[in-house]
């Protein structure tokens, strides 16, 4: 297996401030679906904007080998006011992948067909956005980033104010994208309870790696991250 | 009407004002920065003055001007060393003081600002109308054309910088948009109203509309017909055009509002 993502001796830190995250190593294979849990503040979002390339760590070395990397930040469907439908928004992932100017090819909408198809949203392709439930908007950003069929998707608590059932469909969704489609996902959670069945390794964050394995090995102490002590 | 010239060229501005200033305003009320067209409107007020400082064709300077400050707004926003509305009110007051300071060198604090200020659409000339017919239509093509990335940043700016797209760019173009928007507008409603052109009618498509692209369609629709019913309105009941226009905008976004009350 070859790598998806390698991070060397990584320090970085807000302006002039002290470091949020200390010498993190972190290596995952292409293929791999990972968590990144830890405490509110830990530094789970600040870690992956360095895998996206948002931040610039402070020293250390990021490598990306994933060729494509589709990204849902966090309470992204918070900076929607606009009326756009499932459609609009998924045809906008595609915009990376397409010309910049004129309208959106055959080949293209197609794409962006089978994307809302993946994420169940077909009934809902031309419904404004914001007459969905929380678990439906957070499906149809995932369609967005799929819709750049990417190699690694990184999510930044994409279940953030869904109940738990939709938290439940959204990680079997992932790991369901995962099989078919081949990608590496990264999941950022802070209450990883609902993605520990689904994941085959967690790294816990707060301010360094301090836990690095798969779920089961997680000693009991920490499988309530909000309560990560030294 | 439409017998004298002077109407037929104001409907002529009008027609392409009323079209530009909500295809470019939806951006600016997508990004939350509906209040983008008032600070940019204040640095066309410097712009005018330095066209009365310099001899020079007001619009020119007016565009010119309000392009570097629409810049300004954009790179500041961007570097994030300043919050968007401190951005804003820093390019806002330092346009308009600028704009008397100058205006007072050129000698020229008797003049009718007041033109500039809330529009003099029945003073559009034959040139005049060549200018904004030409930068208008340019400027609309742009937007046609550049249309699925400028969504895609104003749904989800970081996605898209992710993504690879062109966003700073992007955004510098939409700045540079709203500049010439505001400077081809001058004559219609005016510096300080133009910004509710921009914005009311995209605020009213967006209660009754069914999509992204239907709000834009509807609020160019309703930009075209407020500034029609506008100028009408004002020939027959002597009023001023700038302000009636808006008033008629605002009437629309009342409107839309019901229809959306009803139909929930």
């Amino acid at each position: 297996m070859s790598l998806a993502l390698r991070m060397e001796r990584v320090t970085f830190g807000y302006g002039h401030g002290p470091p949020v995250l200390r010498g993190l190593e972190l290596a995952v294979q292409r293929g791999e679906f990972v968590a990144i849990a830890g405490p509110n503040g830990g530094g789970k979002t600040t870690l992956v904007r360095l895998v996206v390339g948002l931040e610039q760590p402070t020293s250390g070395r990021i490598e990306l080998l994933a060729r494509k990397v589709g990204y849902l930040p966090q309470r992204a469907q918070a900076g929607i006011d606009a009326p756009l439908t499932v459609r609009e928004l998924v045809t906008t992932g595609r915009a990376s992948r397409t010309r910049l100017i004129g309208p959106l090819g055959a080949a293209d909408r197609e794409t962006v067909r089978e994307a809302i198809e993946r994420v169940g949203l077909v009934p809902q392709a031309d419904r404004r956005l914001s007459t969905l439930s929380g678990g439906q908007q957070q499906r149809a950003f995932i369609a967005k980033a799929l819709a750049a069929e990417p190699e690694l998707l990184v999510l930044d608590e994409p279940t953030t104010g869904v109940d738990v059932e939709a938290q439940e469909a959204i990680a079997l969704l992932l790991q369901r994208l995962r099989r078919e489609l081949e990608m590496t996902i990264l999941y950022v959670s802070h209450e990883f309870g609902a993605v520990e069945r689904f994941v085959e390794r967690i790294v816990l964050v707060r301010g360094e790696i301090v836990f690095d394995g798969p779920p089961e090995s997680l000693p009991a102490v920490w499988h309530d991250p909000s309560h990560v002590h030294a | 009407m439409l017998d004298l010239e002077f109407m037929r060229l104001a409907f002529g501005a009008g027609i392409v004002v009323g079209l530009l200033a909500p295809a470019v305003g939806f951006f600016l009320v997508q990004r939350r920065l509906s209040l983008i067209g008032d600070g940019i409107g204040h640095v066309a007020f410097a712009g005018v003055a330095l066209g009365y400082l310099l001899d020079l064709p007001l619009v020119l300077t007016a565009l010119v001007v309000s392009i570097l400050g629409a810049l300004s707004i954009e790179g500041l926003r961007a570097r994030r060393r300043t919050a968007g509305d401190q951005a804003l009110a820093l390019v806002f007051y330092t346009g308009i003081a600028g704009g008397v300071v100058l205006v007072s060198a050129a000698g020229a604090l008797n003049v009718n600002l007041f033109q500039f200020l809330f529009g003099s659409i029945l003073t559009v000339t034959r040139g005049d109308l060549v200018v904004i017919a030409a930068l208008g239509a340019g400027a609309l093509a742009l937007i046609a054309l550049l249309y699925r990335p400028l969504v895609a940043v104003v749904v989800d700016e970081e996605g898209a910088r992710v993504a690879g797209l062109p966003v700073a760019p992007l955004n510098a173009l939409t700045a540079a948009l709203a500049a010439v928007t505001i400077a081809l507008s001058m004559r219609v409603v005016g510096i300080l109203l133009i910004a509710a052109l921009m914005v009311l009618p995209v605020i009213a498509a967006a209660r009754i509309a069914w999509s992204m692209r239907s709000t834009v369609v509807i609020a160019m629709g309703i930009g075209l017909a407020s500034v029609l019913a506008g100028i009408t309105t004002a020939y027959y009941a002597d009023l001023p055009p700038g302000g009636t226009t808006v008033l008629v905008a605002a009437a629309a976004v009342l409107a839309a509002e019901a229809v959306s009350v009803l139909r929930a």
